[in-house]
């Protein structure tokens, strides 16, 4: 297969905390091959920026493989760039045409501030699964696989809400930055499972007041979350969120 | 957790502007139906009865009070919430992203303040007049006497720009269903597979019929298609 290369100029939001005014800053990036991740861009631009003794651009990344869920980016007005169902480390530059330029901008949200450049803070999320995101289960021996019957359909859907790697695409994408469909991916995926149904209850009603303290905005089903999503978690989910909460505030003493 | 708690979380006033909706929604099927009666051809007796049972037996009458408290928190959460959502982002976007949703989805607030100005509007043509201010009476006969808010409508219609911005408000209320009707009932918790489809396809189809009808009244007075 024949590799191309191409000369882009990427217009990246640079802010050095989060107490300092941010603005954007266009480099010119030369010879990108087409078979490059996009985050392997940014590294070059990085190496490049380091070599000229300058500050590189810092953001997010881990696995590198799509799984998760540390690699975030606003790209050209949509989280995690051009393609579907995918993550920005899994984006490469044949998404893009030579002489392009790239606008690359941090997830925008206050409840995920940013910490330098396109790294925002994240730990809301982390707070939102502490408050209820876990089950109760005996100490002791682990049990036999498959000693719980489960119906396939429950397990199917389950095990789709669990896909959310929490990277936080759909607050970004959201014009409300409400975090429900994240929200709803994890009330989803143990509210299916008989392993849930313990803390059925509690769960939904402390994850939605932590996510309410983390500052989010509300859900207006506009779909958004659900169309960018790398994992394509199902605004259904929401769904069946809204009816835990409707449940479970009801019926709560 | 008490009620107020359930209701000022951000699902819980989601909530509100759900269960509100559905029963504004409610509200525009008896309002279509009855006003549908101005096209019996009778110039207007039918439709003059039909108002007058609307505004003398008690049961509409406890349901309008019911109807203005919704309206009222339906416009007034809509509002706090709107403004709420919009502090939620501090720093905008460069780019926005627009392709994931629907125009109509993301402009419920200001389609809703077109509704807002027409109810305004609205409620100085006819309701204030029949309620307080007085409007001209029909005899029906043996003494029945009812406000004629036909002729009321006739007079009304007769200005074109009254008119257009009937139709207009009509076409906002189209987008505002087309959106808030399906919302509010995943709001609510129903959108499992079975029911999407079914939600989703009424949810369209009132979002046509209802402000089609609702556009078809000023425009027949205007045209004379009813006299």
């Amino acid at each position: 297969m024949s590799q191309n290369t191409m000369n882009l100029k990427v217009k990246v939001w640079r802010q050095k905390n989060a107490n300092t005014v941010g603005a954007f800053v266009t480099y010119d990036v030369a010879s990108i091959s087409d078979e490059m991740s996009f985050l392997e861009m940014l590294d070059i631009l990085n190496e490049r920026l380091i070599t000229e003794g300058g500050d590189p651009v810092a953001f997010d990344h881990d696995c590198r493989e799509g799984i998760c869920g540390m690699c975030s980016l606003y790209i050209n007005g949509k989280p995690h760039g051009p393609w579907q169902a995918n993550t920005t480390c899994q984006l490469h530059m044949r998404a893009f045409k030579d002489g392009e330029t790239i606008v690359i901008e941090p997830w925008r949200a206050n409840s995920f501030p940013i910490v330098k450049d396109l790294t925002v803070d994240r730990s809301a999320f982390d707070r939102i699964i502490q408050a209820g995101g876990y089950i109760s289960v005996n100490t002791g021996n682990a049990v036999d696989g498959n000693s719980l019957p489960i119906e396939k359909q429950n397990a199917d859907d389950a095990f789709a809400a669990a896909m959310c790697i929490g990277c936080g695409a759909c607050v970004a994408a959201c014009k409300n930055s409400s975090a429900m469909l994240f929200l709803s991916a994890k009330v989803s995926h143990l509210a299916l499972l008989p392993q849930g149904a313990p803390e059925r209850k509690s769960r939904v009603l402390n994850m939605v007041a932590q996510m309410d303290k983390e500052g989010f905005g509300s859900c207006t089903n506009t779909g958004a979350c659900e169309a960018t999503c790398p994992k394509e978690i199902s605004i259904a989910n929401i769904a069946r969120l809204n009816k835990e909460y409707l449940g479970a505030s009801l019926s709560a003493e | 957790m008490t009620f107020k708690q359930m209701f000022t979380s951000s699902v819980g006033k989601k909530l509100v502007m759900a269960f509100t909706g559905i029963f504004l929604v409610l509200f525009l099927v008896v309002h279509a139906g009855l006003n549908a009666c101005i096209w019996a051809m009778d110039g207007g007796v039918m439709f003059n009865k039909a108002a007058h049972f609307m505004g003398s037996f008690v049961v509409p009458r406890i349901l309008e009070i019911g109807l203005f408290l919704g309206i009222f928190l339906h416009i007034i959460q809509g509002y706090m919430l709107t403004l709420e959502n919009r502090s939620k982002r501090k720093i905008g976007y460069e780019v926005n992203y627009s392709k994931g949703s629907k125009w109509y989805s993301r402009s419920m607030a200001i389609l809703g303040t077109i509704l807002l100005m027409f109810f305004i509007i609205h409620w100085k043509h006819f309701w204030i007049p029949s309620r307080i201010t007085g409007v001209a009476e029909m005899d029906l006969g043996n003494g029945f006497v009812v406000h004629n808010l036909y002729a009321v409508m006739q007079d009304t219609f007769q200005n074109q720009w009254v008119v257009l911005f009937y139709v207009i408000s009509c076409i906002a209320l189209a987008y505002h269903l087309a959106h808030g009707f399906q919302s509010a009932f995943k709001t609510i918790g129903v959108n499992n597979k079975r029911y999407h489809t079914m939600i989703s396809t009424i949810g369209y189809g009132f979002a046509i019929i209802i402000p089609l009808a609702f556009a078809m009244m000023p425009i027949s007075f205007y045209l004379h298609w009813v006299n």
